[in-house]
């Protein structure tokens, strides 16, 4: 029960740059991906072991955490692709404002346990 | 106009860029998700200021799963993964292969829902309930949150492809597939931050 597609199916037109591009791009995405796995297995396991102490274990998991997300941001999301200048500039001025807000706050409230 | 366009059948490279309609959902849509990375800030400002209110309940180091968040999270990766797949297949105008990596996408959603719901089921089981302490309303209303974007994700990716199951690809559903795609990875973003500052730090912090 083939579905009934479009016989004349618009292709997109590729060249042989382009093609070799997206294989590069699939290869990066896999790699990002196996990066991910190891990372949250890591933290998994610098929590779910004894050795390590929380004082450590805690700034640890949450550096992987940011790291994963930039990973996720730029390679998944394609921010390091072109034609993304805007979603990029309004980032980064987001983070330049949320830094000294966020640092602010914690030592307002006295959260500075981290 | 058809010096521009001699051949109909063929779309340019990038087809969920190419319309101008394209490229200005694809900017709104970052601005959409710059609101909702407000939203889950304050649900994650709130579960860290009560985290330690359990009013004589269950604390997270008490009834904390790791074994099956840690499932959960590779499932949610997992799904990531293959709807970049299908935005690949899609940039190479194969549109029944990406029709078939967002169904799996669809299908790892679907398995991360139930897991997250039997989680739920269990923590109840242990006497944590919504009403419990103030570390039960934040944890369930920042994780059910997340829970309920996943569903609805669920419910648009499934909208998007049985609308165009025959359709192929075209200059006015690549850009919504694109962004049905930017917002899963977006959902993923949430969920490694749950993972750490939940459940992660519930147990080790």
């Amino acid at each position: 029960m083939e579905p009934k597609l479009n016989t004349n199916q618009p292709q997109v037109n590729l060249s042989k740059k382009e093609k070799i591009k997206l294989e590069r791009e699939m290869r990066h995405q896999i790699i990002t991906f196996v990066v991910m796995i190891f990372f949250t297995a890591l933290a998994f396991m610098s929590v779910a072991s004894d050795l390590i102490p929380a004082s450590f274990a805690v700034p640890f998991i949450l550096i992987l955490a940011v790291i994963q997300v930039i990973l996720q941001l730029y390679y998944f999301m394609h921010l390091k692709d072109k034609d993304h200048e805007w979603p990029n500039a309004f980032m980064l001025s987001g983070i330049v404002i949320i830094i000294p807000m966020v640092a602010a706050l914690m030592l307002l409230l006295g959260v500075v346990k981290y | 106009m058809g010096h521009a366009q001699h051949n109909t059948d063929t779309l340019p490279p990038n087809p969920e860029k190419a319309t101008l309609e394209g490229r200005n959902k694809f900017l709104a849509f970052w601005f959409f998700l710059g609101g909702e990375t407000v939203l889950f800030a304050s649900l994650f400002g709130t579960y860290l200021g009560l985290r330690n209110g359990t009013a004589g309940g269950p604390t997270a180091a008490e009834i904390f799963d790791l074994f099956l968040v840690f499932i959960m999270t590779t499932i949610l990766l997992t799904s990531s993964l293959t709807s970049v797949f299908a935005m690949l297949a899609m940039k190479k105008g194969n549109f029944k292969q990406m029709l078939v990596w967002m169904w799996v996408t669809v299908g790892l959603g679907v398995a991360f829902l139930g897991l997250e719901i039997y989680e739920f089921y269990v923590y109840v089981g242990y006497g944590l309930t919504f009403t419990t302490s103030a570390f039960g309303s934040a944890f369930y209303t920042l994780v059910g949150f997340h829970g309920a974007h996943v569903a609805f994700g669920i419910g648009w990716i499934v909208t998007l492809l049985i609308r165009y199951r025959k359709s192929g690809l075209t200059l006015t559903n690549a850009p919504k597939f694109y962004l049905a795609s930017l917002y899963w990875h977006f959902i993923d973003v949430v969920w490694v931050f749950i993972f750490t500052v939940v459940y992660l730090m519930g147990i080790g912090g």
